[in-house]
């Protein structure tokens, strides 16, 4: 395959930025994950301010460093941690549209908030699905620009095409989170919550926990008050994203998007998928809370949450 | 009779829980369900394990009670074809060449159960085996359950690579590496079936629920395959 010759050229790749959509899915029960954006309301966005289809392709930008070049005429839209992006130079605001020209460069600094920048284009990016979906997973071997899991690297162009100039469109600021504030995720309790003596639940959900270094796309590692489970482990069973697991150490783990499909831990529960968003915008050492919530509430508000974004899973 | 419940595992997916204790008799039952529910609209995967399936399904769709309304309805009366289910998955052979240069830890199994090294080659292809479930990595088939005669620990310290293909053991469950990777079972041989291929209609030649036999071939055979030695 002859590499694509337009799109956005990629310059230096930065610490991580990979290609990503919703994730992919009907493969789970060969062991493939599903992958996807670790902040879909970010994701989401960024597809909306340019009319996107919720489906397209974004990058996902994590801690900076990436600098591309447009090599043709495009309208872009960044979205997430604010990683200081400038464009040829001058600074540019983040939740909103620009139109760039061939020639234009685009560099991301360090994060002044958040995490994780999406950064789509008008039209989405024309990339190959693997199994149905561009999601990169490295530890798979699967997605991305190349369809074996590789992130993006120096030389590597983003295909896409020209698109006229649009209007500015930017996101009202009451729909913008504020990544800096305390966190508090919310748990619809399963089966395996009576795993645990009524005082770890009671401590898991009164103390305060730090996001750990040790994170990644797999799993959120939390460090805190040490949670005793009755058993050690369980027969391997399916596990979804969120789902809260307890290996014998007592330092829980959130599963996250590029989580292994079975797992033997016991669980706590599920936690809310929409808090996971904004979980994947807190640094290292950021401290989170739990609360129980409402399998019935979550299920509503997730229902409203992508009919906002036109998303229908099909 | 089957029993099972049904619980939810966060706003977009449950889990029907079969039994509480790996049983090879479960795997029938369990594939059975999976085919069933596999045209239930708004499901968008379906991971079967030992004793649970897991239902994910589109929350836009769907919600936790109309799905396990939806599951209860297509689970009405497999308990009662259990019974004849065991044609519900495929008996696969797999070939393979087991040798200490491709099996690093065919002697120290024979030690720990004070066998020879034919002993265990013997009982490691003399049964079928249960695929229970595929995880860890695209293609790896956790197969069981293997004799307690045969049934061997983990090494204390993980090998940095398995090369794709080895098969081996780990206490009662047998599995084929799908893919290089650091791993600490037993390794007894290796085959030139590919577990994970891309360019396979089905991508996998085997799925939960399916019947697995190892089956001994020469050096020859092995690298008429495809095998890699390296």
């Amino acid at each position: 395959m002859t590499p694509a010759r337009h799109g956005l050229g990629v310059i230096k790749p930065g610490i991580l930025t990979l290609v990503q959509d919703l994730g992919r899915f009907g493969y789970q029960h060969l062991g493939l994950t599903t992958g996807g954006a670790a902040d879909e309301q970010a994701h989401l966005w960024a597809n909306r301010l340019l009319g996107n289809s919720a489906q397209s392709a974004t990058l996902e930008i994590c801690y900076g460093g990436l600098q591309l070049e447009a090599q043709v005429p495009t309208r872009i839209a960044i979205t997430g941690a604010d990683l200081q992006p400038t464009l040829n130079g001058q600074a540019i605001h983040t939740w909103q549209t620009h139109n760039l020209v061939a020639g234009d460069r685009l560099h991301f600094g360090h994060p002044k908030t958040g995490v994780r920048a999406y950064l789509a284009v008008q039209g989405g990016f024309t990339i190959e699905p693997s199994f149905g979906s561009v999601a990169t997973v490295m530890r798979e071997g699967i997605g991305g620009l190349d369809g074996k899991g590789r992130p993006l690297k120096s030389g590597d162009c983003v295909p896409c095409s020209a698109t006229k100039p649009g209007p500015l469109m930017r996101v009202a600021p009451r729909y913008i989170p504020d990544y800096s504030q305390p966190l508090t995720i919310r748990v619809i309790e399963g089966h395996q919550s009576h795993q645990f003596h009524p005082e770890d639940r009671q401590r898991f959900y009164s103390a305060s926990y730090r996001l750990s270094n040790h994170s990644d796309r797999m799993g959120a590692r939390l460090e805190g008050p040490a949670l005793k489970p009755r058993i050690n482990g369980i027969v391997s069973e399916g596990i979804n994203f969120g789902a809260i697991q307890v290996p014998p150490d007592g330092q829980a783990i959130i599963l996250l998007k590029d989580r292994q499909t079975i797992g033997g831990y016991p669980k706590l529960g599920t936690a809310f998928a929409r808090d996971l968003f904004l979980l994947a915008q807190r640094q290292p050492g950021a401290l989170l809370r739990f609360t129980p919530g409402s399998l019935e509430e979550e299920q509503k508000a997730l229902r409203r949450f992508y009919a906002f974004f036109g998303f229908t899973f099909d | 009779m089957t029993h099972w419940r049904i619980d939810p595992a966060g706003a977009d997916a449950l889990i029907v829980r079969f039994g509480e204790h790996i049983d090879p008799a479960l795997a029938d039952t369990i594939r059975l369900a999976t085919d069933r529910l596999r045209t239930v609209a708004s499901v968008r995967d379906l991971i079967p394990s030992y004793t649970t399936l897991m239902v994910c399904y589109s929350p836009v769709h769907s919600d936790f009670e109309r799905m396990a309304a939806k599951v209860t309805h297509a689970l009405e009366g497999v308990s009662a074809v259990t019974s004849d289910a065991r044609s519900a998955g495929r008996r696969v052979e797999i070939p393979v060449w087991y040798h200490s240069s491709v099996g690093p830890d065919l002697e120290r199994v024979a030690r720990y159960h004070k066998i020879s090294v034919e002993e265990v080659i013997h009982r490691h292809s003399g049964c079928d085996y249960q695929v229970f479930a595929i995880g860890f990595a695209p293609g790896f088939a956790y197969m069981g359950n293997v004799d307690p005669s045969l049934a061997t620990p983990r090494l204390d310290t993980p090998r940095p690579l398995v090369p794709a293909g080895s098969v081996a053991l780990a206490d009662q469950q047998t599995a084929v590496y799908p893919i290089s990777t650091p791993g600490g079972w037993n390794i007894l041989g290796r085959t030139a079936v590919k577990m994970f291929d891309r360019q396979q209609h089905g991508l996998c030649p085997v799925s939960a629920g399916d019947r697995v036999r190892f089956v001994p071939v020469s050096k020859e055979e092995f690298l008429r395959a495809g095998g890699n030695v390296e």
